[in-house]
């Protein structure tokens, strides 16, 4: 009852927070979408090349978020964005980028030879052949990897908070530090809402890009 | 027109295509046989340059294609895979235009194209275009698969074991369906098979390729009748002989002079023009000539009365235009000797014998 009260006390704060959170997350993942993409689509060229640019991406996976935050500040300290707005998108950046070339990369690589046969055999130029044929087909799984980028930003930006990028994370660590369990469960409950919503409305926008005919 | 030119492929040490020459003349069809891994594919693939040649030179029409941007060359040669290769993301209609889109054909013009070639392999277009392939069966994916190819109208076709994949009595139907297409559009056509029922059926000429090497390419009865070595006459099989019937029609083979019987007929004339042909029986056929019955030799053979008296049933009669392989096949399904041809009216123009058929296939049995 007093976590309801104070939600409702704190609904254009709450709001506030969320367009917060929803910023850092929409524009890193759309800028790691321009990065990831064009990489996985590149590295179908060499298999060699390939695996390690995905063995480099599954490492900075593994760089825990707070000390991936804690290297960007003597990094970007010079330029004047030790912290805040700037470190917690290119921390969310990098995340994104495994499950975006990962999917890209595969989608791209198992798209049936026949079907690359058939292009290069019509007369497609291979810039063709990706926009008419291999794009398309992939789509699906690259549009997954998006979702996956975007449910594993919306969850690290509440991290972001410590270096004072904002967002949903503010109520979570106030939360703890002010023992105050009513911001605390106010936070968490936003951000997992707010991942499920993104989460289904890109599962929506997928399935719209489908034609009906071809929909599972 | 398709000329190979001293056409040589070698991946690293191995040589796949060794030194072809041949030519394929406009509105032909060749067919590249052999067992796998003999080159025909790799020669196939070298004419739209999926596979760069190493040396030799591929004409077309007479021109040289080896100055051809390879992407402009492609898009002016058909060409049809195993794997059909319809693209999945595209209804039917805009994998059919595919080509004419690259080309920058007017759309109308294209889509237009699209429904008359539907129409061509008996598809509806009302019901087909706005499909996409996973909505088609197989065989029709492949239809679809045939005409996408014949989109923007290229003098020459490439395919690579079209009919593979489909089931047998599919593969009948569509087999029959091209045909058809080819005897009206004439394409010079290069196809790749490793059926010799097929080739024989479809090709006007058989190239046959062993080890990179091309051993023999001839029209397919004088492939099957005078097998150029002991490979290519294992390659054919040993039924060879049966293999030429289907290259013959009834027509051509029946004897055309041969006597029916009408049922008022006595028995001892019937018998008399029997024994004269060195038949064992007649038809026995109305005004119109059609068979009505037959009359066995030993039936009327010494007996007084009419035909009709001893008519039996007649078990079975063969189209003049059925291939020889199908009227023996009736033959032995029947248990009989000979059979009644008829035309598409149903009336009687000759009949067609076992010993005939053998004489038929003497001539060219000279080197076995």
């Amino acid at each position: 009852m007093e976590t309801l009260a104070f939600i409702a006390a704190n609904l254009p704060v709450i709001g506030q927070r969320t367009l917060e959170h929803i910023s850092i997350v929409s524009v890193s993942v759309g800028l790691a979408i321009l990065l990831g993409v064009p990489i996985g689509i590149a590295i179908t060229q060499s298999r060699a090349v390939a695996d390690r640019v995905l063995y480099v991406a599954s490492m900075m996976m593994t760089i825990p978020s707070i000390a991936l935050f804690g290297l960007l500040i003597p990094l970007l300290a010079p330029f004047g964005y030790g912290i805040g707005y700037v470190p917690a998108v290119i921390a969310l950046v990098v995340y994104s980028q495994l499950p975006i070339i990962r999917n890209t990369y595969t989608a791209i690589m198992n798209v049936d030879p026949s079907l690359r046969e058939a292009a290069i055999g019509m007369g497609m130029t291979p810039l063709q052949r990706l926009r008419e044929v291999e794009l398309p087909i992939a789509m699906p799984v690259i549009i997954s990897g998006v979702r996956n980028a975007v449910v594993l930003g919306i969850a690290i930006a509440t991290i972001a908070t410590y270096i004072g990028a904002g967002g949903l994370g503010v109520f979570i660590s106030r939360g703890i530090s002010q023992t105050d369990i009513r911001q605390l469960i106010t936070g968490a409950l936003a951000v997992s809402l707010l991942a499920i919503t993104a989460d289904y409305s890109l599962l929506a926008f997928q399935r719209w890009l489908t034609p009906r005919e071809l929909r599972s | 027109m398709i000329r190979l030119e001293r056409l040589t492929k070698i991946f690293g040490t191995h040589t796949a295509v060794d030194n072809v020459d041949m030519e394929v003349g406009a509105g032909e069809v060749c067919v590249l046989l052999g067992p796998s891994g003999c080159g025909k594919t790799t020669a196939l693939k070298m004419i739209n340059r999926l596979i760069p040649p190493t040396s030799g030179k591929i004409h077309i029409d007479g021109r040289d294609t080896s100055g051809i941007d390879e992407v402009q060359l492609r898009r002016s040669i058909g060409y049809v895979i195993q794997q059909i290769g319809l693209f999945p993301n595209k209804t039917i209609e805009d994998n059919i235009c595919v080509v004419p889109d690259l080309l920058g054909w007017d759309r109308r013009k294209s889509r237009k194209r699209a429904a008359e070639l539907l129409e061509l392999v008996n598809l509806q277009p009302s019901v087909y275009l706005k499909r996409y392939p996973k909505q088609l069966s197989g065989g029709q994916q492949q239809r679809v698969g045939v005409v996408r190819a014949l989109a923007a109208d290229p003098p020459v076709l490439l395919m690579d074991e079209p009919f593979g994949a489909i089931d047998p009595i599919n593969r009948e139907v569509i087999q029959d369906e091209f045909m058809k297409l080819q005897s009206s559009l004439k394409k010079t056509v290069m196809f790749v098979s490793h059926d010799i029922d097929e080739a024989v059926k479809m090709a006007s000429r058989i190239a046959i390729f062993r080890e990179g090497r091309l051993i023999q390419c001839d029209t397919p009865d004088k492939l099957l009748s005078h097998p150029a070595n002991g490979f290519i006459a294992d390659f054919v099989g040993s039924d060879r002989a049966l293999k030429r019937l289907r290259l013959m029609k009834v027509g051509a083979v029946m004897m055309r002079d041969c006597p029916v019987a009408k049922p008022e007929d006595s028995l001892d004339r019937a018998a008399k023009s029997m024994e004269e042909h060195g038949l064992a029986g007649l038809a026995v056929v109305d005004d119109q000539r059609r068979p009505s019955g037959m009359i066995k030799l030993e039936a009327a053979r010494g007996r007084q009365g009419q035909v009709s008296d001893y008519r039996e049933t007649l078990p079975a009669t063969i189209n003049v235009n059925a291939d020889v392989r199908t009227a023996v096949s009736v033959m032995f399904a029947h248990a009989v000797g000979w059979l009644s041809c008829v035309n598409d009216q149903g009336a009687v123009e000759g009949c067609i014998t076992q010993g005939a058929i053998t004489d038929a296939l003497a001539p060219a049995l000279g080197r076995t």
